[in-house]
C-alpha cells in the first residue's frame, strides 16, 4: 500500500492529529509525508521522527499561508506524477477542506472523520460518527485513491524516535490561487479545545455565585455577565493547574458569557479529552453529543437529577463555587504546583 | 448582488437518533432547517440588506427539503428552489455538491453561494469546499465576518489557531460559523408568506446534469455504543474534604 499522509501544520508547528494520521498510515505500510509551506526544515525533521518514511516537500513562498486552492493544486500535481493508493488527512479545518477538494480533483470520494478503520481486500472500511456521534456509520469508497480524514485523538500518536531521518524530495507548488491572506488574529496562549488533554467546561450556572459583590453601575444583564466572568475565571485557574482548556455549554455562550469559540456540543466543538469537567452543566443532548467520547467525565452540579450524571464517572452534588476552588487547591498540592 | 443560500432539512438537535432496521430514526422529533444553514441564510440576508440584491434558497432532497426552504423564506429569502428527483434517493454529499454546482451555474450570475459549515445529520462538512472546487470559485470556509467592497471580499475564517483574514474576488463560496451573528427569527408576516409560497421544483434533467453516482457506499449503521458508566458520587463533610477525595480519585485514573 502506497500511502500519502498530509502533515497539517500552522507556521511549521504540526497539529498532533497529523502524527496520529502517520500512525494509521504505518499500520498500512510505507508512509510518504506531504509537507506544504515555506521554511519547513524543522517540521520535516520532526515528521521523520514520528515515523514518516519519506517526505514530499513543497516549500515555496506562495505556500507560506494555507490557501485551499493552491494547496489542492499542489496535491493534484503530486498525484498526477506519482499516484497513490491511499491519501490520509487529519480531520482539521485544513485537512477536511483539502480532502474534500482532492476527492473532486482526483475523481474519487472522501470518507470524513474516521474513528476506526478495517481492511477488506484492498479497500478500507471506515467507521465514522454521524448525527453528532449518536449513530456510527460504516462506509467505504470503491474508487481509488481512497481518501480518508481521521478524527483527532481517535488513534494513537506514535512515540517519536529522535534522530530518525529519511529522504526529502522537493515538489513544485501548485497554481490557481483565488485568495490572498492578509494576516491572522491569533488567540494567544490558548490551548485548542480539540487538542486538549483536559477540558474544564462551565454552563449557565457559572453566573449564580451569591457571594460575589458586583461593581456598582452595571445593569442586570451586565451584572450577570460580570458574575459569569468571575465564574469562568475560576474554571480557567483550575484548567491552568491541569494544563487544560476551558469550554462552555451552548447556554453559557448564548447568554453572552463567553465567546462561541469555547462552545462544546453539537453546534460547537466536538472534543474527546482524557478528562472532562462539566461544571454547572445540566447535560442537554446537544452538549453530550460534543463531549461523550471523553475518557473520564466528572460532573459538578447542584441538581442531583441533572442528566450529566448519567454519563459521568464521578459526580459531586453541591455548590461549584465552593468545590472548584477547593479542587484547584487539592490539585495544586498533589501536582506540586 | 445575486446571493444563494444552500440549505438542508435535518432532525432537530434535541432529537434522540436511533438505528432501526438499518436506518437512522428520530421518533417524532421535528424536522428543521439544519441549524448551521440558518447562519448561511442570515449572512446572505445581511449582505442583501447592506448591498441590495436577492437571496435564493436552494435545497436538494425530497418533500422534507421544503421545511428548510420555507424557513429560509420566512426569514426573508426572496425565493426558493427545490431540486428533487426520484433518482436522488441514494445521493451522498459529493453528489449534492455536483447538483448544487449545476443549479448555481444554471441560475447564472450568482455572486456568492452561502452554506452552513456542515449538516448535523451527515456531519461531512465537505459540500461547501467541493462546490467551490467544481465551480472554480474561491472556497471561503468557516467564515465568521464578511465584508464586501465592490467586487472584492474580505472575510475572517475561524481556524484552530484563531482567525485567518482572507481576501478574494467575487464570485465565491462561503461557509459560515456561528460568530456571524444570531439568525433572525421568522416574522409573522414572513411565516405567512412562506406558507403560501409556491416553491418551484427542478428535476435533474431540468438542472441539466445526469444523475451523479454516489461515491461513498454506506455499508451499515449502528447505534453509538452506550457508555457503561455508573456515576460514583463523591461526598465528604465539607467542600475541602470532597475536593480531596475527588482529586485522589481523578489522579488514580492516571489520565492526567
Amino acid at each position: 500500500m502506497n500511502t500519502l499522509v498530509y502533515i497539517d501544520h500552522f507556521k511549521g508547528e504540526a497539529l498532533p492529529a497529523s502524527w496520529e494520521a502517520v500512525w494509521v498510515g504505518k499500520t498500512l505500510g510505507k508512509v510518504t509525508g506531504l509537507v506544504f509551506g515555506s521554511g519547513l526544515e524543522a517540521l520535516t525533521k520532526t515528521a521523520f521522527e514520528y515515523g514518516v518514511d519519506e517526505i514530499l516537500l513543497a516549500d515555496d513562498a506562495s505556500l507560506a499561508d494555507y490557501r485551499a486552492e493552491v494547496y489542492a493544486s499542489t496535491l493534484k500535481q503530486i498525484f498526477a506524477d506519482r499516484g497513490c493508493d491511499m491519501l490520509l488527512f487529519p480531520t482539521t479545518s485544513r485537512g477536511r477542506e483539502l480532502a474534500a477538494m482532492a476527492a473532486i480533483d482526483l475523481n474519487t470520494g472522501v470518507l470524513v472523520d474516521a474513528i476506526a478503520l478495517e481492511a477488506s481486500g484492498d479497500k478500507l472500511i471506515v467507521t465514522r460518527p454521524i448525527y453528532s456521534g449518536k449513530v456510527l456509520a460504516k462506509v467505504t469508497c470503491a474508487l481509488k485513491p481512497q481518501i480518508v480524514t481521521l478524527r483527532g485523538r481517535a488513534f494513537p500518536k506514535p512515540a517519536p524516535q529522535p534522530g530518525k531521518s529519511g529522504p526529502v524530495t522537493k515538489v513544485a507548488a501548485g497554481a490557481g490561487a483565488l485568495t490572498a491572506v492578509e494576516g491572522y488574529a491569533t488567540a494567544e496562549g490558548v490551548i485548542s479545545l480539540t487538542d486538549a488533554n483536559v477540558i474544564v467546561s462551565g454552563g449557565r450556572g457559572l453566573s449564580e455565585n451569591p457571594s460575589l459583590q458586583p461593581p456598582a453601575g452595571l445593569d442586570a444583564k451586565q451584572t450577570e455577565v460580570w458574575r459569569a466572568q468571575q465564574g469562568f475565571g475560576m474554571l480557567k485557574e483550575m484548567a491552568g493547574v491541569l494544563g487544560g482548556a476551558v469550554g462552555a455549554s451552548r447556554a453559557a455562550v448564548d447568554s453572552g458569557f463567553v465567546p462561541y469559540a469555547m462552545q462544546v456540543g453539537q453546534t460547537g466543538k466536538l472534543v474527546s479529552p482524557n478528562v472532562y469537567f462539566a461544571c454547572g452543566i445540566s447535560g442537554a443532548i446537544q452538549h453530550l453529543a460534543g463531549m461523550r467520547s471523553s475518557k473520564l467525565i466528572i460532573a459538578i452540579n447542584k441538581d442531583p437529577e441533572a442528566p450529566i450524571f448519567k454519563v459521568a464517572r464521578y459526580g459531586v452534588v453541591g455548590d461549584l463555587f465552593q468545590i472548584i476552588p477547593a479542587l484547584t487547591a487539592a490539585f495544586k498540592k498533589r501536582l506540586g504546583k | 448582488m445575486k446571493l444563494v443560500a444552500c440549505v438542508k432539512t435535518t432532525p432537530d438537535t434535541t432529537a434522540t437518533v436511533k438505528v432501526e432496521n438499518g436506518k437512522a430514526t428520530w421518533g417524532d422529533a421535528p424536522l428543521v432547517i439544519n441549524p448551521w444553514d440558518e447562519y448561511a441564510v442570515e449572512a446572505a440576508l445581511q449582505l442583501k440588506e447592506a448591498n441590495g440584491g436577492t437571496v435564493t434558497a436552494i435545497s436538494v432532497g425530497g418533500e422534507d427539503a421544503r421545511i428548510a426552504l420555507k424557513h429560509a423564506l420566512a426569514m426573508g429569502a426572496d425565493d426558493a428552489l427545490l431540486i428533487s428527483d426520484p433518482a436522488l434517493a441514494a445521493v451522498d454529499p459529493q453528489a449534492v455538491a455536483r447538483i448544487l454546482t449545476a443549479a448555481i451555474q444554471k441560475l447564472g450570475g450568482v455572486d456568492l453561494a452561502f452554506f452552513g459549515r456542515q449538516a448535523i445529520d451527515d456531519d461531512s462538512g465537505t459540500t461547501p469546499a467541493q462546490t467551490a472546487r467544481l465551480l472554480g470559485w474561491a472556497a471561503l470556509t468557516l467564515v465568521s465576518v464578511i465584508k464586501v467592497d465592490g467586487g472584492s471580499l474580505r472575510v475572517e475564517r475561524a481556524i484552530e489557531e484563531g482567525r485567518q483574514i482572507v481576501t478574494a474576488k467575487l464570485p465565491a463560496v462561503i461557509s459560515l460559523v456561528k460568530d456571524i451573528g444570531e439568525p433572525r427569527y421568522p416574522s409573522f408576516i414572513g411565516i405567512r408568506k412562506a406558507s403560501k409560497a409556491e416553491i418551484p421544483t427542478w428535476s435533474l434533467s431540468q438542472v441539466g446534469i445526469p444523475v451523479p453516482s454516489a461515491v461513498v457506499e454506506q455499508l451499515a449503521l449502528m447505534d453509538a455504543p452506550v457508555r457503561e458508566v455508573v456515576c460514583e458520587l463523591v461526598t465528604g463533610g465539607n467542600p475541602q474534604e470532597i475536593a480531596e477525595h475527588l482529586a485522589d480519585k481523578i489522579l488514580g485514573e492516571k489520565l492526567l
